[in-house]
């Protein structure tokens, strides 16, 4: 990849070489066509060279359980009951989405790691990665994930060395349904536009796009029948954003705390500078002494060395 | 009695644990700090790139907390604050001028370093826990998410309490003649001890307290 179309990279407080304009891309995901065939996930496998280990069936088709560092989309699937009796098979392709304003690149700590390119891809670099998972912890969509052979955080890439050369991602080549297609953001949002006027002359009142602002917009899109309450999708958030306390963890409190632990530095120095070190005299006669206080200190009781001379220690 | 023979404030076992703490402090510190601001991520060079400073700076930091915890059993009792601290802390002006007085006779501690002790203990008790939900190789999947981002966010203020208080506790050290070497070397002076911590002083040499109500002199 060429360097010069990133135009963030993790705990990086300069900008980063980004003179390129580009198109923001988007994947557009249509949960009301998607038939839950898996051939996105089978894809992205084969693609990206994954192999994930067989898992155990745990009485529902969501197959691995859950995404690993070797499962990086996932289908979910949700039985929804309507209020008026009616049984939906709600079914979501989970997997990163490629939030404008990522959490995961807010919270690394590794100059690098995660990147954001000029086309809107956040994309994770292992090489870079040191496998702390602050990126997990910074994901408002608990989406990265850290693999036990190497310690690196995995995730999505939206098949980003195949973007870069002209070509949709590999799980968009492949749905069966066009349930997930791919291009330009606005052009996405367009196609979403057309697909919700025709939900909703079929009943689908609160059909709407999937595209969180808390997050700046993301660049994996859904069109879902009920966007009133998407966490009905086996849990997508109905308003995600980065957390405030990755906020106050990773935001202008660093940067203070630094500079405060500066000043301690530079105000020891300045004050052995003014008033200087204090010294004892060591000829210094017994003063007459303030009788004002009579307490002991609690320290007596347990402190006893004994006689200066006490056993053990010699005088050097 | 003797006038010139020094004292010993700290034995041997008691100096060995305190640098002990001090050693894993710098490198617990350093490691953190590396991974605290972009600005400081060059120290991971110090401990052999990126990974391996995660991986080292939770062993650092345990091994730190137990030599700590020897140091809190040794030292607790000497640490309690008293009516006499109070006094102290008012007095704090004219002790960061190296003005003796009006400043009360104190033991083994002054107010400074007693609320550094619990300073130091309540850190170090925050960073272990939070630290413990945040080690990602061992522990972080037992905990939900916003456990660990509550963790993230005390383990980093905890962490600039420490180290604030260790740049205060390290330049009190440099501004106040000889005491680096009570915990160097273990001996302090006559002198020393009677102008620093004239209780003390007077409890382990047996001197009997001054007659009369006169004030103490510079």
């Amino acid at each position: 990849m060429a360097s010069q179309d990133i135009i963030a990279r993790s705990a990086t407080t300069t900008a980063p070489p980004s003179i390129r304009q580009q198109q923001a891309v988007a994947k557009l995901i249509d949960t009301t066509k998607c038939i839950g065939c898996k051939a996105c996930q089978v894809a992205c496998s084969e693609w990206n060279e994954l192999r994930d280990g067989v898992g155990h069936n745990h009485g529902t088709y969501d197959n691995p359980q859950d995404l690993t560092a070797d499962t990086w989309t996932l289908m979910r699937f949700t039985e929804h009951e309507t209020a008026d009796g009616n049984l939906e098979w709600l079914i979501r392709k989970d997997g990163c989405m490629h939030c404008a304003e990522p959490g995961c690149l807010k919270a690394c700590p590794s100059p690098g790691a995660i990147i954001k390119h000029a086309n809107g891809i956040v994309d994770f670099n292992q090489d870079h990665c040191i496998g702390c998972g602050y990126c997990i912890t910074g994901c408002p969509f608990n989406i990265p994930r850290i693999s036990q052979k190497d310690h690196k955080a995995y995730k999505c890439s939206l098949c980003s060395d195949r973007v870069a050369v002209g070509l949709e991602p590999a799980c968009v080549k492949t749905c069966p349904t066009g349930a997930i297609v791919f291009g330009t953001k606005d052009d996405m949002q367009n196609h979403a536009a057309e697909r919700i006027v025709d939900l909703k002359s079929r009943g689908f009142d609160n059909a709407g796009l999937y595209d969180p602002d808390g997050v700046g917009g993301t660049h994996v899109m859904y069109v879902l029948h009920h966007a009133d309450t998407p966490r009905i999708y086996a849990g997508l958030p109905d308003q995600p954003v980065i957390s405030p306390l990755v906020g106050l963890w990773k935001g202008i409190s660093k940067p203070l705390a630094l500079m405060a632990m500066g000043a301690a530095v530079v105000a020891g120095f300045f004050h052995y500078v003014r008033v200087g070190p204090q010294r004892v005299e060591e000829d210094e006669h017994p003063a007459p002494l303030d009788s004002s206080v009579h307490q002991v200190d609690p320290a007596v009781h347990v402190y006893d060395p004994g006689r200066p001379d006490g056993p053990g220690e010699q005088r050097p | 009695m003797n006038h010139d023979k020094p004292i010993l404030r700290y034995t041997a076992n008691e100096r060995t644990n305190h640098w002990l703490v001090a050693i894993l402090f710098m490198m617990a510190g350093l490691s953190g700090l590396a991974l605290f601001h972009p600005a400081l991520f060059w120290l991971t060079h110090l401990f052999g790139g990126g990974p391996w400073t995660r991986i080292l700076h939770p062993f650092l930091g345990v091994a730190m907390f137990v030599f700590f915890v020897g140091l809190v059993v040794r030292f607790w009792r000497a640490n309690f604050i008293t009516a006499n601290d109070r006094l102290w802390l008012r007095r704090i002006d004219r002790v960061m001028l190296n003005k003796a007085e009006g400043v009360p006779a104190i033991g083994k501690y002054n107010a400074g370093q007693k609320l550094l002790f619990w300073t130091l203990l309540l850190c170090m008790l925050v960073l272990l826990v939070s630290g413990v939900v945040m080690w990602r190789a061992w522990f972080s999947q037992y905990f939900g998410i916003s456990t660990l981002r509550l963790a993230s966010v005390l383990h980093a203020l905890a962490a600039f309490v420490l180290v604030l208080s260790i740049i205060v506790h390290i330049y009190a050290g440099i501004w106040i003649k000889g005491s680096v070497g009570a915990m160097m070397h273990g001996w302090v002076s006559r002198a020393w001890a009677r102008h620093h911590h004239e209780l003390w002083y007077r409890d382990v040499t047996g001197d009997k307290p001054p007659q009369g109500p006169t004030r103490k002199k510079g």
